[in-house]
């Protein structure tokens, strides 16, 4: 049988439709996920497929989502709750972090918050600033949240079924730019354990670090480099928190030099801390100093120029690994 | 109707939140207490006829100034003592404090240290109950200073929306800390935001238990049966300061005064002494009882044990 090929967003609704059907006290919740099928049509056929009380339109109320989402699991059910942009979670924010992240340690270990928040995050559409972030290390820095970026429709389906089973609040951002990929999916039923990298490349000169839609650039760069001589290690962190700085490790210690890449603000960015790690712990590894490629310090701007500017690029990244080489 | 045993059983919960907000004053005092809390002196009949409403499987969420609610709500004042005396044996291992203090198993989905953050918590929980069908109704606790937070609006709406079995209760003890809610809004009664929600609204007399317990069991009748919330105002006042004590300066000597002067307990006391024939006696050996209760909590909480670094850490995640 031929392998199966769907989209980033296909494999996600197959996630949510396995998870509904699955359980009962699974339900979706957000802003037009119903018969509009949410902004970016992720969740599209659902709501007639599961009706009104699986399926749930809200009011524009991030906070009360996030909040209610809490409510919800604290009382049993397993809330899937869409923010049509991640950039949106900042009015939900004191519900995210100040409650259902903490509710459980609060209550001294005795409840749980069985819930995902599902995102769009990333620039390249042209939605500027309030539409394009990626906010990932505010949720990274929060002990009680997990939070997951997956990079391509396998990952995105096996992760999100993990995500929706996992008993503690889950962060699930899904890049915009990678909603219409496509990949191979299997059509039997598998999860994808949260907290586990996973090498979409593997090389021996230099390992390219990062998570969501920098891994298809990164392996773009890498086939660039191939040609060149340089054989690049891929690895796809898929969970910030937790970390699985076990792979990160291993990984070092086979190529001796790091490359962490991503999108958001280079400082303060995820990336920092991936590179603080490798300082920390693999330093009699390296060959050469740890080197970060994030974003710009700027908000995402209107113009598809600029927003490419903003982010790194294929080329971007192909440049730091040669540089790293050289040093 | 209330049987005259329930009656009873209202005053004593009265007077072990009023004993044991003494105490633990008393205990800060001391410097026995090292953290925060606020107290709800004053404000007992709102908790207790409130959850005198409730079955005991119904849901609530609290406040910031959650004692009386956890009472309320069945809680055991041993547990509670311990952990604002930040013990192991406390209800959340001592990591949580005053402000924290949950007994899911009861039906109390938590104190919050947000203002105005349990409001959509309770929201999704009566979401929950709606979804799951068991006929369970949830009692919102907020204070007057969180009806002027966005989730109080955004909450409020979706559980209208929604026809969810959820009590909004706002317990109007008059001020948000030291600001005066004459001052924080343009209306006379919170409880005519419900007409922008397309709820029942009311105002009640915070101090009158039977008022309080009569208003509530309409609210979360009509919520049972799948009529949607209501906002219930209860109007109420703060005898101490915010947080422990403070120094009264935005308020006069002659207004808590005049408020003391309306003490929730001593009216319902009047009340089964004169119109349930009720004798001196039976009430002051419930006081002497609960009394007795509040100082063996303390004794429970002084010699517990500390939490332990370790298992603290592995209560984040489940």
């Amino acid at each position: 049988m031929p392998d199966r090929v769907i989209t980033y967003s296909e494999a996600i609704r197959e996630a949510l439709r396995e998870e509904l059907k699955n359980d009962p006290q699974v339900f979706l919740m957000g802003e037009d996920i119903g018969i509009y099928g949410g902004a970016f049509a992720v969740t599209l056929g659902l709501y007639e497929e599961f009706g009104p009380e699986r399926v749930i339109d809200t009011p524009i109320s991030e906070a009360a989502i996030i909040g209610a989402a809490a409510g919800a699991s604290l009382v049993g059910m397993r809330t899937v709750a869409e923010i049509q942009f991640s950039d949106f979670i900042a009015i939900g924010m004191d519900q995210l972090v100040n409650q259902a992240a903490k509710i459980r340690f609060m209550f001294g270990g005795k409840a749980s918050v069985p819930m995902v928040v599902r995102a769009p995050i990333g620039s390249g559409t042209g939605a500027a600033a309030q539409h394009s972030q990626s906010q990932e290390a505010w949720y990274a820095h929060v002990p009680g949240l997990k939070v997951v970026l997956p990079s391509n429709p396998a990952d995105a389906k096996g992760l999100l079924k993990s995500a929706i089973r996992d008993d503690n609040p889950v962060i699930f951002l899904e890049h915009k730019l990678l909603y219409k990929t496509k990949g191979v999916v299997p059509e039997e039923e598998y999860l994808i354990p949260l907290g586990k990298a996973d090498v979409k490349r593997t090389g021996a000169d230099l390992t390219i670090i990062g998570y969501s839609n920098l891994i298809p650039k990164s392996l773009q760069a890498a086939e660039k480099l191939a040609q060149e001589g340089i054989d690049v290690e891929v690895l796809d962190l898929r969970s910030l928190r937790p970390l699985d700085t076990e792979a990160i490790t291993k990984s070092i210690q086979k190529t001796h030099r790091a490359l962490v890449v991503y999108e958001a603000p280079q400082l303060g960015g995820f990336g920092a801390e991936v590179a603080a790690f490798i300082g920390e712990k693999c330093f009699d590894d390296l060959d050469s100093p740890v080197m970060r490629l994030g974003g710009l310090e700027m908000p995402p701007p209107y113009n598809p120029r600029l927003e490419k500017q903003l982010v790194p690029q294929v080329e971007d990244i192909v440049n730091g690994v040669r540089k790293l080489m050289k040093g | 109707m209330l049987t005259l045993d329930k009656k009873l059983d209202i005053y004593r919960q009265m007077i072990t939140i009023r004993l044991f907000e003494e105490q633990a004053e008393l205990l800060y005092i001391e410097g026995k207490i090292f953290g925060t809390f606020h107290l709800y002196v004053g404000e007992e009949a709102v908790a207790v006829g409130t959850c005198a409403a409730l079955q005991p499987d119904d849901f609530i969420t609290s406040t910031h100034r959650g004692h009386g609610h956890c009472i309320a709500k069945g809680a055991d004042v041993k547990r509670m003592m311990a952990e604002l005396m930040a013990k192991d044996t406390g209800y959340c291992h001592g990591v949580g404090g005053s402000m924290h203090i949950a007994d899911v198993e009861k039906g109390n989905l938590g104190a919050n240290g947000v203002v105005g953050g349990g409001i959509p918590i309770a929201t999704g929980a009566a979401l929950g109950c709606k979804l799951q069908k068991n006929g369970k109704v949830v009692i919102c606790f907020f204070g007057d200073g969180a009806s002027n937070t966005g989730t109080f609006h955004e909450s409020i709406n979706m559980g209208a929306a929604f026809k969810l079995p959820v009590v909004y209760l706002c317990e109007n003890n008059q001020y948000a800390m030291s600001t005066s809610i004459k001052y924080s809004v343009a209306i006379d009664d919170i409880s005519e935001r419900s007409k922008a929600y397309g709820i029942p609204g009311v105002t009640i007399n915070g101090n009158k238990v039977l008022e309080v317990y009569e208003a509530v069991s309409l609210a979360v009748e009509r919520a049972r049966e799948g009529k949607g919330p209501t906002l219930i105002e209860a109007k109420t006042y703060r005898w101490k300061g915010h947080s422990k004590s403070d120094k009264n300066v935005y308020r006069t000597k002659e207004e808590i005064k005049s408020w003391k002067a309306r003490c929730p307990i001593q009216s319902f006391r009047q009340h089964l002494i004169n119109d349930e024939g009720i004798k001196e006696d039976i009430l002051r050996n419930i006081d002497v009882e609960v009394e007795k209760l509040i100082q063996e909590s303390v004794r429970f909480a002084e010699q517990s044990p500390e939490p332990d670094l370790e298992a603290v850490r592995r209560m984040v995640y489940a």
